[in-house]
């Protein structure tokens, strides 16, 4: 199996359009696989050109999203985050 | 007497019904000015209007019924479908404009379900419409936050060992569950087969029928 990718999510809240959900902000998954690019939609939503970015569909525990009392740790979820939203980060230590 | 407030009543002895009329909404008059407004300054006809409604209203789960039917039946387009579920389904003729597809398949032990918590994106281009449910806070905040529990009032009770996998519909793909093909279907037809796929099993909110029950 090939090397995960991790990923974190930008922790910010910025005003306006977008499209990378809030409780998915600041959690660390996985790169599921590489989608697009596609026209970043913070920019196509006030009129301008999107510029071309790439979509990554990431995949995260549910213990990582809901912490490590949430029900079933193990299941996921994945969601698409365009790349400007991401920065890779070492891989967590198994425990 | 039964019925003492005859004021209230119709001949037939029944309440009357309120009126269902109340002032357009400000996005029902926000369309409709926007509609005239384009037709007017010639961008597009009220001809092509209704011919893309006429097209919306043709698109039904039997879309994506077939399509499911035909992966359980044919390894290469089963393949082809889950590298590229866009392409698969235009090469069995179905027209889903720009719509960029992904699908995703259950196994013994995975489950998928499909949700897009930020709207209500759906491949309505392949299934048509989607549900009022699928709209709702509530399905879309709780399934990524309970999903077990909220397939569960589907009716839908998972094996622990089953791993859920919820897929959140944030940006441009649109997805599609491609349930297990139900025990006892051995040398079923492709058409047969499609009448045991039903909208929520492609949602992931339920599997294929039984063929006992069909």
């Amino acid at each position: 199996m090939a090397e995960r990718q991790f990923m974190r999510v930008r922790a910010d809240m910025p005003p306006g359009h977008v499209r990378t959900p809030a409780y998915l902000r600041g959690k660390t998954g996985w790169v599921e696989r590489k989608l697009g690019p596609f026209p970043n939609p913070e920019e196509l939503a006030y009129g301008h050109p999107g510029t071309a970015l790439d979509l990554m569909r990431v995949r995260f525990t549910m213990a990582e999203v809901w912490g490590p009392k949430t029900a079933f740790p193990k299941d996921t979820i994945d969601a698409e985050i365009y790349t400007h939203w991401l920065e890779p980060v070492e891989p967590p230590h198994a425990t | 007497m039964p019925h003492d407030h005859h004021d209230h009543l119709s001949p037939s002895g029944h309440p009357y019904r309120p009126d269902d009329d109340h002032p357009l909404t400000y996005w029902q008059q926000m369309e409709i000015a926007i509609r005239e407004l384009l037709i007017e300054k010639t961008v597009t006809t009220a001809t092509e209007i209704n011919a893309q409604i006429d097209a919306m209203d043709s698109r039904s789960p039997a879309n994506g019924a077939a399509v499911v039917a035909r992966a359980w039946t044919d390894p290469v387009f089963r393949d082809a479908l889950l590298a590229d579920a866009s392409a698969a389904s235009r090469d069995m003729g179905f027209d889903i404009g720009p719509m960029k597809l992904i699908a995703v398949e259950n196994a013994p032990d995975v489950h998928n379900v499909i949700v897009c918590t930020l709207c209500s994106c759906y491949p309505r281009n392949l299934l048509g419409l989607p549900p009022d449910w699928y709209k709702s806070r509530a399905y879309r905040a709780r399934t990524v936050n309970e999903p077990r529990k909220v397939l569960s009032e589907f009716g839908l009770t998972l094996p622990d060992t089953t791993t859920v996998r919820v897929h959140d519909s944030t940006a441009d793909m649109r997805y599609i569950v491609i349930p297990a093909r139900p025990e006892g279907t051995g040398g079923w037809g492709q058409d047969d087969l499609a009448q045991l796929v039903t909208r929520d099993s492609m949602i992931g909110t339920g599997v294929a029928k039984s063929p006992t029950s069909k």
